[in-house]
């Protein structure tokens, strides 16, 4: 398929994260099977945890699993936003806030209580609460609650096929559009 | 065709039956208008406003309007996806719909509008309201995070099932499923899994208790096929 196509002029530089996620869309695109050597040879990876590199540089696209649930998560958003010419939403959480969302109607404060006093078998006399650890934000967020984005790809987790086409429509300059079997929420 | 019985839809000749409504003459034609809150064999009531077409130049609820020979009505544009599109978002924000966590998923009319209009996203900011789950009855259960408020079950519980068991309260963004017993719990209620009622939900708010899963993920009704092509289902439903 690609074959057919003008390959663009330069690899494209993309940086991913999860942030309130659970990975699974980075497997999703992993999953991707044959079509990750095609996408390879379309763009190079920067800031990913397939490439272990801790900060964003300059990007093409940045690339963001999970919603926001703490204030690390949005500084890590703010740094993709701030590098990033275009970025794209990929699954529930980042969509809608997802399961991590589902608290949203539980006081943080009962939350964190409920984790760490009541449970049985649990000894511990205190919240942690060490200064590296990020703050709970009230309610989980999707992304776009936080800043601006320019793509969504819905799905628990987007299908690598999903993530596939939506990557080489946009690459090639096409308007990025899944056919009916590709979009799901599920 | 006798042309005294048809009216337009996107230029094309629709055939109706008197007391037909547009959106019942387009579904039974194979015109496919997205709607939430219609359902056949109960009398429409035009809450959802998805139906909404253009008639002879005018916003109407296709299904509450009265096929009339020779109106002119456009359904699917650009334009009036557009205004759908922003509905089903907003209704998505105003509950708490978390498809990957309800068994409604596949069956479900609200996603499968909105995988039909291609919503990929909510767009607006959250509500995530903190609203009830009532699991007070035996063989179902009432999950209020997941409703839109189309009063369905309202009224097939009134007009079918002459329970009256269900009704909606408050005004505007408070306004929700209330049920008709003295402690407010479905338990407390005569409410039967063979009710109209029970089956009607165009979303995951009123489901069956265990089987839930009994066919997959993925092989469910608008899994395979989008809603705008399984018009005959949506015209035969039953139950």
């Amino acid at each position: 398929m690609l074959s057919l196509q003008e390959t663009p002029e330069r690899k494209l530089r993309v940086a991913t994260v999860s942030l309130a996620g659970c990975f699974g869309c980075h497997m999703s695109f992993l999953d991707m099977d044959e079509n990750l050597l095609d996408l390879f040879e379309l763009v190079k990876f920067d800031r990913s945890p397939l490439t272990d590199i801790k900060h964003c540089g300059s990007c093409d696209i940045g690339f963001i699993e999970g919603g926001v649930c703490n204030s690390e998560n949005v500084h890590v958003l703010r740094e993709f936003r701030n590098n990033c010419r275009t970025l794209i939403a990929v699954g529930a959480c980042a969509v809608n806030g997802g399961l991590p969302a589902l608290r949203n109607q539980l006081d943080v404060r009962e939350v964190l209580r409920e984790v760490y006093f009541e449970q049985p078998g649990v000894v511990s006399s205190t919240i942690p609460n060490d200064i590296e650890l990020p703050l709970l934000l009230d309610k989980a967020r999707p992304i776009n609650e936080v800043v601006r984005v320019d793509y969504f790809i819905p799905g628990c987790p987007p299908s690598g096929d999903a993530i596939f086409k939506f990557l080489t429509d946009f690459i090639y300059g096409r308007t990025p559009r899944l056919d009916y079997p590709l979009i799901r929420f599920d | 065709m006798n042309s005294e019985n048809t009216f337009i839809i996107d230029g094309m000749p629709i055939p109706f039956e008197p007391d037909q409504t547009v959106l019942q003459a387009a579904l039974k034609a194979g015109v496919f208008i997205p709607h939430l809150c219609f359902y056949p064999g109960l009398r429409p009531n035009g809450n959802c406003k998805l139906c909404t077409v253009i008639i002879n130049g005018r916003h109407t609820s296709a299904c509450t309007a009265l096929a009339r020979s020779g109106i002119e009505v456009e359904n699917n544009t650009p334009v009036l996806d557009d205004k759908r599109r922003l509905l089903l978002q907003m209704l998505f924000v105003e509950g708490n719909h978390f498809c990957p966590s309800c068994e409604k998923s596949g069956n479900c009319q609200l996603q499968a509008l909105a995988y039909d209009l291609e919503m990929m996203t909510p767009h607006f900011n959250h509500f995530f309201p903190s609203r009830k789950v009532d699991t007070s009855h035996p063989e179902a259960f009432l999950d209020l995070n997941r409703c839109v408020n189309c009063g369905l079950c309202v009224q097939a519980s009134r007009e079918v099932d002459k329970k009256n068991i269900f009704a909606l309260s408050g005004r505007g963004r408070a306004s929700h499923i209330v049920i008709n017993t003295p402690s407010g719990k479905l338990g407390d209620s005569d409410f039967a899994l063979s009710d109209k009622a029970a089956s009607v939900c165009p979303v995951g708010a009123i489901l069956p208790k265990r089987g839930s899963f009994a066919v997959p993920i993925g092989q469910r009704i608008y899994d395979k096929l989008p809603i705008s092509s399984q018009t005959e289902f949506l015209m035969t439903r039953k139950t």
